[in-house]
């Protein structure tokens, strides 16, 4: 996205070739130049197309087709239906329907819920550790490792500290704080969501923090002893500076984490051992579940693809309204 | 710019809270692959009661860690360099032409970061399986079809990394070696690389960690044979037994390498992003 669009500013600023003359003397012309690039860009085409492009196409074609499991080895011989499988599945009288609904929901809050709490803890991160001090790059390094861990190892250690008589989240509360007399269960029942919740920011909130530390290394010095010598207090400074100079980079981030967490599937598939209690069945490892325990692939594939219009139109809204706003400003 | 008394304070708590809260984890992590199989089994506790190293000897018994361990390995490097190769190619084009369709290929590879995995992962699941029993090339349960899966996966975020480095290096070296008479290639290969290996080695990692990491498709798309780390760490827990010290110490073994590899880059996945996004 941002490449795109900053493409012609990338040209304006940097003019190319000293003088033309020179530039058409010695610059390859005629069809050899201009099919050069599209020779660079093909592995990479050829292999988007393979994985991603033509299994998106099959994808909205096996929406279509009656797909259980006595057409799986041998899919010409399944029957095409339509959009029954759009009306079975997002049909919200049926039970289907009304836990397809349930997940979405839960997906929807979760999303919001971490996205919201990973910026929060990026940002004050990044704020605190803007100004060198004894210890900053170790700390940086620390804030990052939840992060550059592989995502089954640490959701495995949570899930750890999270068993109900083993793990240390119920050895605190109840053993060394009695603040609970019964031991909870965390990965069960209303509280998996909670569990789900924690361990998705404790995995998030370090790109948050990535992106807004890179973001702040581009506000100028002087902006803030302006804003100072104007008896600008913290807060202040954080609302007219650091928020307005980090837009651009919010903008993006905040996108990409909550289509990151609206797509998740490794923390639950994980932590609950495959499969996920009711109170945490995002939508990813909803689809994933029924499709594999029934081995209907077509209602699966039609729940999928209405999980990526939805997730389309979302981001066009985003975009556009976002986009708005900026024109507004200038 | 004095700091006040209130930031000061404020500053030491925030941080001490989220130390905490990062270190936590990481400490349970380190200690609990130190403890005998009892001191898992029986409430919590801080510290081993008796130190051991036994459970890094049996983790390599209780599951076939070791046959994880080289899939994983052979799937991710190979995923990453070939990704790496293919990435070049296309961010060089991107960066240094001006071509039809630059900005769909931009927005399209980059949007296809963005889809559920979901979406693919059924028709990639039926076309593998289907062009098994077609043709006999074995892409389900296979390491090659890892292997070409992930590779795409890393690709998109590679492709814009490297066109944020190459932008950043100054098309007057270009112009320089163009003039000596060096073509395209030559170009890549003698100016723009050299001076953008921090960055390709950065996206190296980056590609690298992608696949080591993945655990949807390496549930779906492997067999006993061709199980990586993702899935095969699972098997700590039978019916009868959860070797949780085991666990932990088979998480750290293979959490080590990427965590050092990245964190020693950080510096210029930092300077990726700033490159990419901030620009």
């Amino acid at each position: 996205m941002a490449t795109s669009t900053t493409a012609p500013d990338a040209d304006r600023r940097v003019p190319r070739a000293g003088s033309p003359a020179r530039g058409a003397a010695r610059r390859p012309r005629g069809p050899r130049r201009s099919l050069l690039p599209y020779l660079l860009l093909a592995p990479a085409i050829v292999l988007e197309l393979a994985v991603h492009v033509i299994p998106m196409v099959v994808g909205v074609w096996m929406s279509l087709l009656e797909l259980t499991q006595f057409h799986i080895r041998d899919w010409s011989t399944a029957p095409f239906v339509g959009l029954e499988n759009y009306r079975a599945t997002l049909d919200l009288n049926s039970a289907a329907g009304k836990e397809l609904l349930h997940s979405f929901w839960v997906t929807l809050i979760y999303s919001v819920l971490s996205v919201g709490f990973a910026w929060l803890l990026g940002i004050a991160a990044a704020v605190v550790l803007q100004k060198p001090f004894r210890g900053r790059a170790i700390l940086r390094a620390l804030f990052l490792t939840p992060y550059a861990l592989p995502v089954y190892t640490a959701v495995i250690t949570w899930s750890f500290l999270l068993q109900r008589d083993t793990g240390l989240v119920n050895h605190v509360l109840v053993d060394q704080l009695g603040l609970l007399n019964e031991r909870p269960f965390w990965l069960i029942g209303d509280n998996s969501f909670w569990s789900l919740l924690v361990v998705s920011v404790w995995r998030n909130w370090p790109f948050a923090f990535l992106c807004l530390m890179a973001g702040l290394q581009n506000v100028p010095g002087e902006l803030y002893e302006a804003a100072a010598i104007d008896g600008a207090g913290f807060w202040r400074r954080l609302r007219s500076v650091t928020l307005p100079m980090l837009r651009p980079v919010n903008l993006v981030l905040l996108l990409v984490l909550f289509l990151w967490t609206f797509n998740d599937f490794n923390t639950p598939y994980v932590l609950f051992g495959g499969s996920a209690p009711e109170q945490a069945d995002l939508i990813s490892i909803h689809i994933y579940r029924s499709s594999f325990k029934t081995w209907d692939f077509g209602s699966g594939s039609a729940m999928s693809v209405a999980l990526l219009l939805f997730l389309l139109v979302v981001s066009a809204a985003y975009l556009l309204i976002t986009n708005r706003r900026r024109d507004d400003h200038a | 710019m004095r700091e006040t008394a209130g930031e000061r304070w404020g500053r030491r708590i925030v941080l001490t809270l989220l130390t905490l809260f990062v270190v936590i984890p990481l400490y349970v992590m380190v200690t609990s692959a130190a403890k005998p199989l009892r001191d898992v089994q029986n409430g919590f506790t801080w510290l081993p009661s008796r130190p051991t190293l036994q459970p890094f000897v049996d983790m390599w018994s209780t599951v076939p860690l070791a046959r994880y361990l080289v899939n994983s390995l052979v799937v991710s490097s190979v995923a990453a360099v070939c990704s790496v190769a293919v990435a070049i190619f296309a961010a060089f084009a991107v960066s240094r032409y001006r071509f039809r369709g630059r900005g769909v290929f931009s927005v399209t590879v980059l949007s296809t970061q963005m889809f559920p995995g979901i979406l693919f992962l059924l028709p990639l699941f039926l076309i593998y399986v289907n062009l098994g029993n077609a043709t006999g090339i074995e892409l389900y349960a296979s390491r090659t079809g890892l292997i070409i899966t992930y590779l795409t996966f890393s690709l998109p975020f590679s492709i814009w990394m490297l066109v944020g480095y190459f932008d950043s290096i100054p098309r007057g070296l270009d112009e320089a070696a163009q003039v000596d008479g060096a073509g395209p290639l030559r170009i890549l290969f003698r100016v723009i690389l050299p001076a953008a290996v921090p960055g390709v080695v950065a996206v190296t990692v980056y590609a690298f960690m992608t696949a080591w990491g993945e655990v949807l498709f390496a549930s779906v798309m492997t067999d006993e044979g061709s199980r990586t780390l993702a899935v095969g760490l699972q098997g700590y827990s039978t019916q009868f037994n959860v070797y949780w010290n085991q666990i932990m110490a088979a998480s750290l073994v293979v959490s080590i390498p990427v965590v050092a590899g990245f964190l020693a880059l950080q510096r210029y996945f930092v300077a990726g992003l700033t490159a990419g996004a901030v620009k």
